[in-house]
């Protein structure tokens, strides 16, 4: 068995395990991640894209907002290429409590949550679609964020300082000498192997499946809430202004532009398990609902997929037991397992937020570098992070501009997205054994209005040529990415989406017969 | 932009059908098609905060041919119009696009000099200086200008009363070109639809406002339409239908100055819209009613007739087939062209007039050695001309022959 040595690890590759593997490294511990699919394969891959202003929060957490308006900031100062200033709007419409918008305001002063309260008339002027019935209208510091974009900015910053990012690495047991963690034994799905990783210090940062790791380490009644969301993403921009309706938080009261598309949502049930989150035919028409209540018309516009995921939420055991986990702390947790279970070496943060990731990885490393008796000064905040190769591409028009540079040198894979050639190339050599998801977390392959219909054989095909893939391996590949896309489709088949899926369907089966290629599936 | 034009955007299936059809994308690499500079491109469009990335949008002829074909119902040349009127309002319009789309300056000016005018554009130096300082190709299809307007015309007529009454009465929309350039087309119109017993009435008319909106100008297009609007609109309430010789002005009135230069709700717009009548409509709707004359002497003519892209985006098929086959003797070739490539001031442009004469090329070949050739659209009558030689008249001049009213 492959044995790797390392001073932190870190487990799970979403926001959270990120920053904490970028923050160790910058204080100089050897570290390694540990991420048992893809980076943001979890909760952070399919969150909502909002960059919080805070203002959600200023009337039930404080605290919350508080974190929110320094983070954001320090954020957009770090990695500004992962985010979109498309400022945000709070706005009262007919359905919402007129008090709510004094109360809001007020806590937003007392949060140091930076907010303009306008004509609700210049708002409109700025976002024609916008309810025209609205009362109140507010401005504050939303943005949108990309949260691939993000998480690999996070990645190449923590790797120039040395971490060992190590994807499809799978946490099946975790190794104890008497009360210390020392270790974890991890599968790599790549290969089938399976590898050793001796820590002196280990970090669970599983997000939703924080309990579970817990109790592979021996410490039991972690208990973390799956607190399921859905979103809807529409075909285009509806708006280019985050719009938050100004009312206490419920469902679907956020519309966010993110890239080419629109995101509604989101929901809050329990669930029972963050792998298996359904989406009900009711939890979409209450999204579409609020749509229209923030969007006249939105119903009639296109819906290209739905997805959910599971909020973190930690419960303590005096925690109520009410469902509607909304109400329950979304506040960060750090775990001390050396107090609560007498285990060293050994740390959980969970919870929080995608906005306050960063904080939340310094002050477990915080605590890592109290117990090591460590004194290492945190300096996230202030380190900006490397740009992406398509430094900038999180401004809507920037792929476009792109394409307009080089419409003459190069093919389009992806036409709704606009992913050329050269850039599945690249990022096809750069890690040659992915699969079309890991390119589309990448790239968007796939994810605009014909949701891979166009361009999934292409980048097949493109997969087969630069690597030593097999015939049937690449039909597995292509038929598991579609199979994949399929999943977010059915639940909002109507309208125009329906004439695509139909289209795709006799372009996938009835032209290429996919259903009865050999397929070679592996590993 | 208007909203219901972008949200047209959704109805995109990837199809690629409006690709395939598009004249301009098939014979030059420098526009990239329809689909993606409409239902594609669209979606990465935040002008007001980020500009216009994408110039080679401005190779759009406009032809309005993608929309046509798009079996979804995307109107992506409707949304090429308006994406090209915010880029030109951001980069500013070029004193070139400034100058063709006054028709009514122009055509002022090109009649009151018309000697001089008409021996200028024929003259290889001054067209070449043109195109070095204006940017007009110095051989793109430059109309003759009439010595005295139509206008003029009608008021002498008017004048002299020598005009036929009758309580079956029409309101002739004669547009731009007719009165500064082809009088003699609009004379004859009158005199054809005298011929079926109806009075005309030619009131005063403004520019519809089409070269500036397809050059951009949107505040300038909006402002003409809306007076010429004004004009018509008291006949169209009277219960009066609106004929035109002009296919693409008429589409103006008909639709697109409500959809594209988002007046849909103009009441003028709106009372004029269902009794605008291109003229071979209106003359096959008489007939289908046994009230067009069909006595008529034969022209013994092969003629190519070629249905301009405008006339199509009406959806009214070609009723001047309809009209050609009453003429005893007169052969009618089809050349299944989709366009001439000139898309109103498109040709004109010294970057853009070898792609206008690429996408016009097939038709010309077949138009060239006739002795006349036929199209419903002047601006295409004059590439067709300029191409070929070949003089090129309205369905309404095979008419005017075939009623022996010459
Ligand atoms: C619907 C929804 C909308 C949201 N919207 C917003 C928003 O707009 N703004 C905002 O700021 N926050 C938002 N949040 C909250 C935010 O997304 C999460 O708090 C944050 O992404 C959690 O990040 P994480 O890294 O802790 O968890 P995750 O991203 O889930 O990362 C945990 C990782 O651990 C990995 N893992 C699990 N088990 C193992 C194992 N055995 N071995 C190896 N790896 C393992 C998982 O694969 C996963 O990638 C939203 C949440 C939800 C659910
Ligand atoms: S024809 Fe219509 S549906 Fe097909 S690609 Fe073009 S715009 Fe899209
Ligand atoms: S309007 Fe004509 S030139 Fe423009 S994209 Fe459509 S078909 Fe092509």
């Amino acid at each position: 068995m492959e044995a790797i040595q390392t001073e932190v690890l870190v487990i799970g590759g979403g926001a959270t395990g990120l920053g904490v593997v970028r923050d160790a490294a910058l204080r100089g511990y050897d570290t390694v991640l540990l991420e048992r699919v893809d980076l943001g394969q979890g909760t952070t891959g399919r969150f909502h894209g909002l960059l919080h202003s805070g203002g959600r929060y200023v009337t039930r957490d404080v605290e919350a907002g508080k974190e929110c308006a320094l983070e954001r900031d320090v954020l957009s100062r770090i990695v500004p290429d992962a985010i979109e200033e498309t400022g945000g709007f709070f706005v009262t419409t007919p359905v919402d409590d007129p008090d709510y918008a004094d109360a809001f305001a007020r806590g937003c002063v007392d949060a140091g949550v930076w907010v303009d309260e306008i004509e609700p008339a210049l708002a409109i002027a700025e976002e024609p679609r916008l309810n025209p019935r609205i009362s109140r209208a507010f401005r504050v510091k939303d943005g949108a964020v990309d949260a691939w974009k993000l998480l690999w900015a996070n990645a190449r910053s923590a790797q120039q300082h040395g971490a060992r990012i190590l994807t499809y690495h799978w946490v099946t047991s975790i190794l104890r000498e008497d009360d210390a963690v020392t270790g974890v034994i991890a599968r790599n799905d790549l290969t089938g192997e399976e590898v050793r990783i001796d820590a002196a210090f280990t970090i669970n940062a599983s997000g939703a499946w924080a309990g579970e790791i817990a109790t592979m380490a021996g410490a039991d009644g972690v208990t973390v809430v799956p607190g399921k969301g859905i979103m809807i993403a529409m075909n285009h921009r509806l708006v280019n202004t985050v719009i938050n309706r100004c009312d206490p938080p419920g469902d679907g009261d956020i519309l966010v532009p993110v890239r080419t598309v629109s995101v509604i949502g989101t929901t809050d049930t329990e669930a029972r398990n963050p792998d298996e989150l359904e989406i009900t035919h009711d939890e979409v028409q209450r999204m579409l609902d609020a749509g229209e209540v923030l969007v006249p018309g939105f119903r009639n516009t296109r819906a290209l997929h739905v997805w959910a995921g599971a909020r973190p939420l930690f419960k303590d055991e005096r925690a109520d037991q009410s469902l509607d986990t909304r109400h329950m702390s979304r506040g960060m947790a750090l775990v001390d397992h050396e107090r609560r279970d007498g285990l060293r070496r050994f740390l959980t943060i969970t919870g929080g937020k995608f906005t306050t990731y960063r904080l939340m990885a310094e002050v477990v490393v915080n605590a890592m570098c109290e117990q090591l008796g460590d004194d290492r000064p945190c300096t996230t905040a202030t380190t900006p992070m490397p740009v992406s190769a398509e430094d900038g591409a999180t401004r809507v028009g920037a792929r476009l501009a792109r394409r307009e540079r080089n419409l003459h040198d190069e093919k389009v894979v992806c036409e709704c997205e606009l992913v050329t050639r050269g850039l599945m190339v690249q990022e096809i050599d750069r890690k040659p054994l992915g699969n079309l998801d890991d390119l589309r977390r990448v790239l968007r392959l796939g994810m605009g209005p014909c949701q891979g219909g166009y361009c999934a054989h292409r980048a097949t095909a493109l997969v087969h040529e630069r690597t030593d893939i097999s015939a049937g391996r690449a039909h597995e590949l292509l038929h598991r990415f579609y199979e994949y896309r399929w999943l977010g489709l059915k639940p909002i088949l109507y309208g125009d989406q329906v004439r695509q899926a139909v289209l795709d369907e006799w372009i996938i089966n009835g032209t290429l017969d996919l259903e009865h290629l050999p397929r070679e599936v592996s590993r | 932009m208007s909203q219901s034009i972008r949200d047209s955007l959704d109805h995109c299936v990837k199809c690629t059908i409006c690709e395939t059809q598009c004249p301009v994308a098939a014979v030059t690499p420098l526009f990239p098609g329809p689909k993606y500079v409409g239902p594609q491109a669209e979606r990465y469009r935040d002008a007001s905060r980020e500009g216009s990335p994408d110039d080679s949008l401005d190779y759009c002829s406009g032809c309005g041919t993608c929309t046509l074909v798009c079996p979804q119902g995307v109107k992506v040349a409707e949304i090429n119009a308006q994406a090209r009127a915010v880029m030109k309002a951001q980069k500013g319009v070029p004193f070139r696009d400034k100058l063709i789309s006054r028709t009514v300056v122009g055509g002022r000016l090109s009649v009151a000099t018309s000697p001089l005018y008409n021996w200028g554009i024929g003259v290889g130096a001054l067209r070449w200086a043109a195109e070095r300082t204006v940017g007009i190709h110095r051989r793109a299809p430059m109309p003759h200008a009439a010595r005295t307007t139509f206008r003029t015309w009608v008021w002498r007529r008017n004048l002299t009363r020598r005009r036929v009454r009758s309580t079956h009465r029409v309101v002739y929309f004669h547009g731009c070109a007719a009165n500064y350039y082809e009088t003699e087309l609009a004379r004859r119109t009158v005199a054809v639809l005298e011929h079926q017993g109806i009075e005309v009435i030619i009131p005063r008319q403004e520019c519809c406002g089409l070269p500036m909106q397809s050059n951009g100008l949107l505040d300038e297009a909006r402002a003409s339409v809306r007076r010429l609007a004004a004009q018509l609109a008291p006949y169209a309430r009277e219960g009066l239908d609106i004929v035109s010789t002009s296919t693409s002005c008429s589409l103006m009135l008909k639709r697109e100055a409500r959809e594209i230069l988002e007046l849909e709700d103009d009441p003028d717009l709106r009372a004029l819209a269902p009794r605008m009548f291109d003229i071979c409509e209106y003359l096959v709707g008489l007939y289908e009613q046994g009230k067009l004359q069909t006595q008529m002497q034969p022209v013994p003519l092969t003629v190519p007739y070629h249905p301009p892209c405008q006339l199509r985006a009406h959806n009214i098929g070609t009723p001047a087939h309809r009209l050609f086959e009453l003429i005893p003797e007169l052969r009618v070739i089809d050349p299944n062209v989709t366009c001439c490539g000139v898309a109103g001031t498109y040709g004109l442009k010294a970057e853009k007039y070898d792609i206008a004469m690429a996408v016009g090329a097939p038709l010309f070949a077949q138009v060239d050695g006739s002795e006349l050739a036929c199209c419903d659209s002047e601006t295409c009558r004059w590439q067709i001309n300029s191409a070929t030689g070949v003089e090129t008249v309205h369905p309404i001049e095979l008419l005017y022959r075939a009623y022996g009213l010459e």
